[in-house]
C-alpha cells in the first residue's frame, strides 16, 4: 500500500488508459470515466495506439514478452500529463510493476517517469479533481467490491467508498468478508478453475445476501467474474463499473 | 506436468469435502479475528512490522558471521553444535547421537524442521520410536497424517473427528467430544512418555548469536518437558533462524504470537542456554543443536528470493489466504502450505516438483499485507512464476525452466506481438466486435460456473474517436 502519496494540482489535460478488458467488453465504463473527467473541465486525451498494460504475460512469468508490450504503452503516452486508469489492477501494473519490469535496464529511468504519472480513476477524481457529485438517481442499495489490487496495491479502497458516499440516494451496504478476493486473479481463473469457482461462489453469495440492488466495482476483471457467476446462477444484483454508475447517476443535469 | 495433475486431484478432493471446507473456514475466520484484535492500533502494528522486518533482514545480512558467533557461544555454554548441509546429514547426526547413548525412544516437541527431515520415518526405519507430544502433532501422528498448518497441524479436523480417532486408537478411554476432556486424556497418555524417552527433540524459534541461547515458543508445556526431562536434548533448526542479539527477541516474539494466534504471549517461552550444570537438579546432561542448510544457502544467494528466509513461521499468511482457506494444507502436497510454502517449498525441493504452487494464487496480496516481517510474498510468488518458465538457465532455482511449454511460450509470443503493435491490436478488437454474434458462449472451464462475457459492438477506441476525444 502506498502511504502519503503525492497528488499533483489539477492539470489542463490528462491521458486516459482505457485497459484492454474495458476496450473489448465494457467500453461504456471507459467512456463514463472520460466523461466524468471532462465534465470537470479537464481535457481528456485517448491515444489510439494504447493496447494492454501487459499484466497477463507479466503474471504468467513471460517477462521478455511483457517488455515489448510495456514499451508500446510508454511510447504512446509521451507528454508529461497524468495518466488515468479505470482499474486498480491495470493501474497497479502501470504504477508499481512497470519499474520492476525494467529494473536494471537502460529504459528504467524512462519507465519510472511514466509510472509516477499513473493514477487510478477514483483517486484521481477524489484527490486531484476534488470532484463533488450530485446524485440525481432514485434511492438504491449498493454493494461495492473493491479489487484486491485497488485495495492493497493502489490503496484506493477509501476513495471508491468516498465517491459512493457522495451520492445522497445511495445506501452502501457491506458484504461479509468484503476484503476477500473474488477468485479472478487473471490467468489464475484459467489455470485453477475449480479453486476460482469456489471463491467466486462465496463472493457472489456474500453480495447477494446483502440484498443490494446493484453491485459496483472499480475493476472489470472482478466484475466479469462475479456478475458472470451471478448470471449463471440466476442470483444477485446487476453489476456495473463504478465509473458507469457515477456517470449515470449524475449526468442528467447536463441534458 | 504430473505434479499439476496430482495437485488438481488433491484440490478436487478438498473442495468436494464439505466437512473439511467448514473446518478450515471456521478456523481461519477465528484466527484472522484473533490476530486483528491483538493489533488494535494499526500504526503501532506497522511500526512493529518494520522493526521485525529490519531485525530479520539484519540477521540475514550478517548470517555468516552470526552463525559462527552462535556456534562459538553455544559451544562455550556446553551446547554441542552440528552442521548439516542436507536432510540426510541431519538425520544421520541425530541417529549417531542416539546411538552413542544407546537410545531408542524419542519424545518430540513441535518442529517443522524435523518434518522437513522426515525424521520420524528415518528413525523408525532404524528401529527407534518417535512420539509427538504437541497435541496437534500427536493427533495427526495417530492418524498417520502430515501437518495441514504450520502452527496448528491438526486444524483440518473437527473435534468430532478427533473424538472418533481417539476412540479408535485408545478404546479404553471413554468417548468424549469435549475438548478439555480429550486434552486431558492425551496429556495423561503423554505424561509417562516424557519419562520413558531417552532423547527429547525440539525445534528452535530464535537462535541468539550474542548469547548462544535457543528460544522456543510453545503453548502446552510439552516443549519444556521435551527439553528438560530426557537426559539428552536435541534441537534441530534451519540456519536462517539465527538472530543477532537478545534484544531482537521481544519484538519478534510479540509479532509471532500475535500474528499466529492473537496471543499477547505464548503460555511458555523457553530460553535454553546450556545443559544441566553441576549442582543443578534438573535438565538434560547433553544439549545438541543441529543446524540444517537444505538449500537455504542457495535461496540466500539470490538478492530477491533471499527475503523468503525472513519468515518466523507464524502462519498468518495461510490464515489470510483465500486459496488456503478453500483447499486446506494437504492439497498443497508440500510440507509448508499456503503462500510461504508456495514460495519456500519449490525453492527447496525444485520447481519441477512444486512449480504448480506459485500459480495457485490470485496474487491478491492478503498474505503480504499481514506478514509480520513484511516478506513480499506476492512478489516472490511472481518471481517463481518467472523462474519456472524462463529459458536462460542461470541456475538461481532448482528446476528453473521446468514448466516452460512450447505451446504456452508461443501463445505469449503471439500475444506480445499483437499487443506491441497497435494496428494489429485495433484490427483484432474491431474484428472481435464484428464477430461478437458468433463468439461461442462456452469458454472452457470459465463458463462452467459463469456466463460468458459479451464483446461490445464498438470498442472504447472507436467510441473515444466518435465522441471526439483527441488522440494526442
Amino acid at each position: 500500500m502506498s502511504l502519503a502519496k503525492h497528488y499533483p494540482d489539477r492539470p489542463d489535460k490528462v491521458y486516459f488508459f482505457g485497459t484492454c478488458l474495458i476496450d473489448l467488453l465494457y467500453p461504456e465504463a471507459g467512456l463514463a470515466g472520460m466523461q466524468l473527467i471532462k465534465r470537470e473541465g479537464v481535457q481528456v486525451i485517448f491515444p489510439q495506439d494504447q493496447t494492454c498494460c501487459g499484466q497477463p504475460a507479466w503474471n504468467s512469468g513471460y517477462r521478455d514478452e511483457t517488455r515489448a508490450v510495456v514499451l508500446n504503452q510508454i511510447r504512446t503516452f509521451p507528454q508529461d500529463y497524468p495518466i488515468v486508469v479505470p482499474s486498480g489492477s491495470c493501474a497497479g501494473m502501470l504504477r508499481h510493476h512497470y519499474p520492476e519490469v525494467f529494473k536494471g535496464r537502460p529504459e528504467a529511468g524512462l519507465v519510472e517517469d511514466f509510472s509516477q504519472r499513473v493514477f487510478e480513476l477514483t483517486e484521481f477524481l477524489v484527490h486531484v479533481l476534488k470532484i463533488e457529485l450530485r446524485d440525481l438517481g432514485e434511492p438504491t442499495k449498493v454493494a461495492l467490491h473493491t479489487a484486491c489490487s485497488a485495495r492493497r496495491e493502489m490503496g484506493v479502497a477509501d476513495e471508491h467508498e468516498a465517491l459512493l458516499r457522495q451520492l445522497g440516494n445511495v445506501q452502501l451496504v457491506e458484504q461479509a468478508r468484503k476484503a476477500e478476493c473474488c477468485g479472478f486473479g487473471g490467468t489464475f481463473a484459467v489455470k485453477h478453475p475449480d479453486i476460482s469457482a469456489a471463491m467466486v461462489t462465496d463472493k457472489a453469495k456474500a453480495i447477494t445476501d446483502t440484498g443490494a440492488d446493484q453491485l459496483v466495482s472499480g475493476d472489470c476483471g472482478c466484475l466479469m467474474n462475479i456478475t458472470g457467476h451471478m448470471q449463471h446462477q440466476g442470483i444477485g444484483p446487476k453489476g456495473q463499473h463504478i465509473a458507469s454508475f457515477l456517470w449515470e447517476r449524475t449526468h442528467a443535469a447536463e441534458s | 506436468m504430473q505434479q499439476k495433475a496430482e495437485f488438481e486431484q488433491r484440490v478436487q478432493k478438498a473442495l468436494n469435502n464439505p466437512q473439511l471446507r467448514r473446518n478450515f473456514r471456521v478456523a481461519m475466520d477465528g484466527l484472522m479475528e484473533k490476530r486483528s484484535n491483538a493489533f488494535p492500533d494499526k500504526e503501532a502494528l506497522e511500526a512493529l512490522r518494520i522493526t521485525g522486518a529490519n531485525i530479520r533482514a539484519n540477521a540475514l545480512v550478517k548470517q555468516p558471521e552470526l552463525l559462527e558467533q552462535l556456534e562459538a557461544n553455544c559451544t562455550r555454554n556446553g551446547i554441542q553444535v552440528h552442521w548439516a548441509e542436507t536432510i540426510e546429514q541431519a538425520n544421520r547426526i541425530v541417529l549417531e547421537i542416539m546411538e552413542r547413548h544407546q537410545a531408542t525412544g524419542m519424545i518430540k516437541g513441535k518442529s517443522m524442521v524435523s518434518e522437513e527431515m522426515e525424521l520420524n520415518h528415518f528413525l523408525e526405519a532404524q528401529g527407534n520410536s518417535c512420539i509427538e507430544s504437541d497435541l496437534g502433532e500427536y493427533i495427526i501422528q495417530l492418524d498417520h497424517e502430515t501437518p495441514s498448518h504450520i502452527i496448528a497441524p491438526a486444524i483440518h479436523k473437527s473435534k468430532q473427528e478427533i473424538a472418533q480417532l481417539f476412540q479408535e486408537k485408545h478404546p479404553d478411554i471413554p468417548y468424549s467430544e469435549d475438548i478439555e476432556t480429550m486434552t486431558r486424556s492425551a496429556r495423561k497418555i503423554l505424561r509417562g512418555k516424557f519419562f520413558e524417552a531417552d532423547v527429547g527433540l525440539s525445534g528452535v524459534n530464535f537462535a541468539v548469536a550474542e548469547t548462544g541461547t535457543l528460544c522456543l515458543v510453545e503453548n502446552e508445556g510439552n516443549g519444556r518437558m521435551c527439553t528438560t526431562v530426557p537426559p539428552v536434548h536435541i534441537a534441530v533448526t534451519g540456519i536462517e533462524k539465527v538472530v543477532e542479539k537478545l534484544a531482537d527477541v521481544p519484538p519478534l516474539l510479540k509479532l509471532l504470537t500475535r500474528s499466529a494466534s492473537g496471543q499477547h504471549i505464548s503460555t511458555y517461552f523457553n530460553m535454553i542456554s546450556s545443559p544441566r550444570k553441576p549442582g543443578e537438579r534438573d535438565g538434560p546432561t547433553e544439549v545438541h543443536l543441529v543446524l540444517l542448510d537444505n538449500q537455504r544457502s542457495r535461496i540466500y544467494a539470490d538478492e530477491e528470493l533471499f527475503d523468503s528466509l525472513r519468515c518466523i513461521r507464524c502462519g498468518a499468511c495461510m490464515n489470510h489466504c483465500p486459496v488456503y482457506t478453500r483447499i486446506g494444507g494437504h492439497a498443497y502436497g508440500s510440507l509448508i502450505p499456503g503462500p510461504i510454502g508456495s514460495v519456500i517449498e519449490p525453492q527447496k525441493f525444485g520447481l519441477e516438483n512444486f512449480g504448480v504452487l506459485p500459480t495457485a494464487s490470485t496474487l491478491c496480496g492478503a498474505c503480504g499485507e499481514v506478514c509480520p516481517v513484511k516478506i513480499p510474498l506476492p512478489k516472490l510468488l511472481h518471481r517463481l512464476r518467472y523462474e519456472q518458465v524462463r529459458n536462460d538457465h542461470t541456475g538461481a532455482t532448482i528446476g528453473q525452466g521446468s514448466q516452460r511449454s512450447t505451446r504456452e511460450a508461443l501463445i505469449w509470443k503471439l500475444w506480445s506481438w499483437a499487443h506491441a503493435n497497435p494496428a494489429v491490436y485495433r484490427g483484432g478488437t474491431r474484428l472481435a466486435g464484428l464477430l461478437r454474434g458468433v463468439v461461442p458462449n462456452k469458454i472452457g472451464p470459465w463458463t462452467r460456473v459463469r456466463t460468458a462475457p459479451k464483446i461490445a459492438p464498438k470498442s472504447l477506441h472507436q467510441l473515444a474517436r466518435e465522441e471526439g476525444f483527441e488522440n494526442e
